[in-house]
């Protein structure tokens, strides 16, 4: 009888990059916010590396979610909400009343948890952003529609007809109609809030498939709760526990050699 | 991108001023009803509107403001529709919540919208042509123009806001009670007395409230078939004259700016009041029952 | 066994007399209706319906007032629906979650239950007197308009809490402003429901006598206001004046009958419109 050593579940890793250090494409400094008396956010210092592929994990309510949303200043919507720090997307502040909140969306975009598509036509959900930003119009609007579908993978299995209403379509093409509604205005940045978590397995390793591919254009920063999910398609992990920023470092280290005792420990399941 | 921030804030401008005009409206209500009341203090004392029982401004030498008459009709007529009103519209609503199914609740429930849809002048109407001669008939008098006619009418007026606070009240509890007294033996009788009703009774206390507050206020109705006599009622089947009827008759005759015309901005008063509480009431009892079912 | 065998019996008995009460009150819709179409139909012409009344309004139609009900009700929807409209989408879509906002939506709810002849009293007191519109049906337009104001503002309220949040936070998040998000993707869905609240409130509006009795209605007139100081007939105070006051009662009796037989046709029609784009919207929204 032989015995095998288990091999903790890692994927493949990607090809170690030649040493120059990456360029930041996003740094979070010193984010503090409140909800209210709660103290949700607890000094983040976080740099966003350009094109890579960032994964937040950490238990329930640990303030994931809570730091994306400050990054495309949708915490706007809730007034009680205080924050303090800065967020800088290359360089400039998008925090604060000198920032436009409408510009820094059209920098930095997101995908929800569950699918959101408006009830409207496919083509209408795909060229909102770029009707409402005034990008393109007629012609220029109807190429940059067909391109942000086929980089989604959607354009072969919709065929030509864009006018059917994107509530006819299934969850996880729902979901890559989000994805490509965004990258239509191309951003800088895609922040996507446990984009997979409302749909089947193919679905998701289809969106996986997706995000991969996205890294070329865009700096991706994706809020998850399965950890092999963020094993398969992240660059960079951060770890989050009660709203501190535990530990951030490439996946790889999270993942096998992480620094920090808590981090171990969460990586290896010891707590949800 | 300033175009569109310039739109941006003037849309969110007028919007805000509508919210504020609103605001200037609902307090310009108040502010005038109770500056029109309180100019009739400085003629009539406040204390003789509480005292005399008899409402008679236009009588030459003593002219009295007593409103009690009048209070005491509007709540013996409206005390009489509810008497009417709530078995049959909690019984109504028990059975569309309980028993009927949902073919029959499709139905009937439009059909009694319908019944709140109805003018209240053409149920007065009705009340002239049918119930009137109905209850003369009935009960061998010489005409049909009194309080059990009024109340006949606002019972059914009300009916529909009973019905539906009520139905909604017994929907909201949840399913998991039913079954629990289903699964100990009990039929459905017994589940809808013992659990469904006690369950809902806030909610359908409230119900029974805003019908008072709606049979309370209604004006054409009362005006129209209780005989608007200003003698105190002895009976069901005497003539009554409400505060609502009150203020709509003695509006028209009334000179402006004259003690007797503040005098009927008295009684709006009153009736805003009662409305006040009603609507205070049945608010304070719905989010207990939402707060218990929660 | 006593015990089953008189539960079972009360069982049977309770469930019957709640048929019995949805039995009565269905009765008395149906005997209410009926009456009005039976006598009022054989009244119905053409000629009743477009024709001026004549000989004290013991012959003839009742032109001027449904043109009245129609002018006065014009004048409710112009003032109440696009002040109520932007009032509910300020306060469902901008108004932050503080005292003044819930002031407001109390005192709100408060104003749709006073009653319609307090809304007369203030007419009387702001626009016939205060504002010296004198009685005329502008002064009853408005005054219809601020009875029907409270209630198009819940109504659009729920039309637009009915909207999903995900629309909002999903334009938003695509670089929208907050009005274009408003307008591209709140608005079109919350329309039917904004729609349907409309008409049923003009429909109470049309209905409703005691804001209109003196603040601008009369009995008789030859024929439609020409301008909007004038006085003018409606049909709902036709009705209680043929059937209250006029000098020769049983005379015009079938004439109350008609009449009461248009207004309510009216009141059916609109509740009937809305309902049906209540259905169809429901239809649509289902028919994933």
């Amino acid at each position: 009888m032989t015995v095998q050593i288990a091999e903790p579940m890692v994927a493949t890793y990607k090809e170690e990059r030649v040493v120059t250090l990456p360029e930041t494409k996003l740094e979070v400094k010193d984010l503090h916010l409140h909800f209210g008396e709660k103290h949700v956010l607890k000094g983040i210092d976080l740099k966003i590396p350009k094109n890579s592929i960032v994964a937040l994990i950490g238990p329930s309510g640990c303030g994931k979610s809570t730091l994306l949303r400050s990054m495309n200043r949708m915490h706007d919507l809730n007034s009680t909400v205080k924050m303090s720090g800065e967020i800088l997307l290359d360089g400039e502040s998008i925090l604060g009343r000198q920032a436009d909140a409408v510009s820094v969306r059209r920098k930095v975009g997101m995908v929800f948890q569950r699918p959101n598509p408006f009830p409207k036509s496919i083509f209408n959900n795909v060229a909102y952003g770029l009707q409402v930003n005034g990008i393109a119009r007629n012609g220029a609007l109807r190429s940059a529609v067909t391109d942000a579908l086929k980089d989604c993978y959607l354009w072969d299995e919709l065929g030509d007809n864009l006018n059917r209403s994107a509530l006819e379509m299934s969850g996880g093409q729902q979901q890559r109609l989000c994805i490509a509604r965004t990258i239509a205005i191309r951003p800088d940045v895609i922040l996507m809030d446990e984009p997979c978590s409302a749909l089947d397995p193919i679905s998701t390793a289809k969106i996986e498939e997706l995000i991969l591919k996205l890294k070329e254009k865009y700096t991706i920063i994706i809020v998850t709760h399965n950890m092999q999910q963020a094993m398969r398609v992240s660059d960079y992990t951060g770890f989050m526990y009660l709203g501190e920023l535990v530990e951030f470092d490439r996946t790889e280290k999270i993942f096998r050699n992480p620094d920090q005792d808590l981090t171990r420990r969460y990586v290896e399941g010891t707590f949800g | 991108m300033n175009a569109r921030k310039i739109t941006d804030f003037v849309m969110r401008s007028i919007f805000a001023l509508a919210g504020l005009f609103t605001i200037f409206v609902l307090l310009g209500i108040l502010a005038l009803l109770i500056s029109n009341g309180a100019k009739a203090f400085k003629h009539i004392p406040f204390s003789s509107f509480f005292t005399y029982s008899n409402w008679n401004p236009a009588a030459h030498g003593a002219s009295s403001f007593g409103i009690l008459q009048l209070l005491w009709s509007s709540l013996m007529v409206t005390v009489g529709a509810l008497v009417l009103a709530i078995p049959l519209g909690i019984g109504t609503a028990a059975y569309l919540s309980e028993v009927a199914s949902s073919r029959i609740r499709n139905i009937v429930k439009p059909i009694i919208e319908i019944l709140a849809g109805i003018p209240s002048v053409a149920i007065g109407f009705i009340g002239i042509v049918l119930v009137g001669p109905a209850i003369a008939d009935l009960f061998q008098l010489s005409h049909g123009f009194n309080a059990l006619n009024g109340s006949i009418l606002l019972a059914f007026m009300s009916l529909p806001t009973i019905i539906s606070v009520s139905e909604d009240a017994m929907q909201a509890v949840p399913k998991s009670f039913r079954e629990g007294s289903y699964a100990l033996g009990a039929n459905k009788w017994t589940t809808l007395i013992k659990v469904v009703l006690p369950a809902s009774a806030s909610g359908i206390i409230a119900a029974c409230i805003l019908g008072f507050g709606r049979a309370i206020g209604e004006t054409m109705t009362v005006l129209m078939v209780t005989g608007n006599a200003t003698a105190m009622p002895h009976s069901y089947f005497d003539p009554v004259r409400t505060l609502t009827a009150t203020i709509a008759i003695e509006l028209g005759e009334v000179p402006y700016d004259s003690p007797h015309y503040y005098a009927l901005f008295v009684l709006g008063i009153i009736l805003f009041l009662i409305s006040l509480a009603v609507n205070f009431i049945s608010e304070w009892l719905a989010s207990k029952y939402r707060y218990k079912m929660n | 066994m006593g015990i089953t065998r008189a539960n079972k019996i009360k069982s049977f008995l309770g469930l019957r007399f709640l048929s019995l009460c949805t039995l009565i009150v269905l009765a008395f819709i149906f005997i209410v209706l009926f009456d009005i179409a039976w006598k009022g139909a054989g009244v119905l012409s053409w000629e009743f319906i477009f024709s001026i009344p004549r000989k004290g309004m013991t012959e003839g139609g009742i032109y001027p007032a449904l043109a009245g009900t129609v002018l006065v009700t014009l004048i409710t929807a112009l003032f109440s629906i696009p002040v109520g409209v932007a009032t509910a989408v300020y306060l469902n879509e901008y108004a932050s979650d503080s005292v003044l906002t819930k002031a407001l939506r109390a005192s709100i709810r408060n104003l749709a239950g006073v009653p319609s002849i307090i809304y007369g009293l203030f007419g009387v007191a702001l626009f016939v007197e205060g504002v010296g519109l004198g009685s005329s049906v502008i002064s009853s337009g408005l005054t219809l308009g601020l009875m029907t104001l409270p209630y198009i503002i819940t109504s659009t309220e729920e039309a637009l809490r009915a909207v999903p949040h995900a629309y909002r936070e999903g334009a938003l998040a695509l670089g929208a402003t907050k009005w274009e998000a408003v307008q591209t993707t709140v608005l079109p869905s919350a329309v039917p429901g904004i729609t349907t609240g409309a008409i049923l409130g003009l429909s109470r509006a049309a209905g409703e006598t005691a804001p209109i009795l003196f603040t601008g209605v009369t009995f008789y007139l030859r024929f439609p206001p020409d301008s909007l100081n004038n006085e003018f007939m409606a049909l709902p105070y036709h009705i209680y004046i043929l059937s209250t006051q006029h000098h020769a009662i049983e005379q015009v009796r079938p004439l109350a009958y008609g009449t009461a037989l248009v207004l309510v046709l009216l009141v059916v029609l609109l509740n009937v419109i809305a309902f049906f784009i209540r259905y169809r919207f429901n239809k649509l929204n289902s028919s994933r």
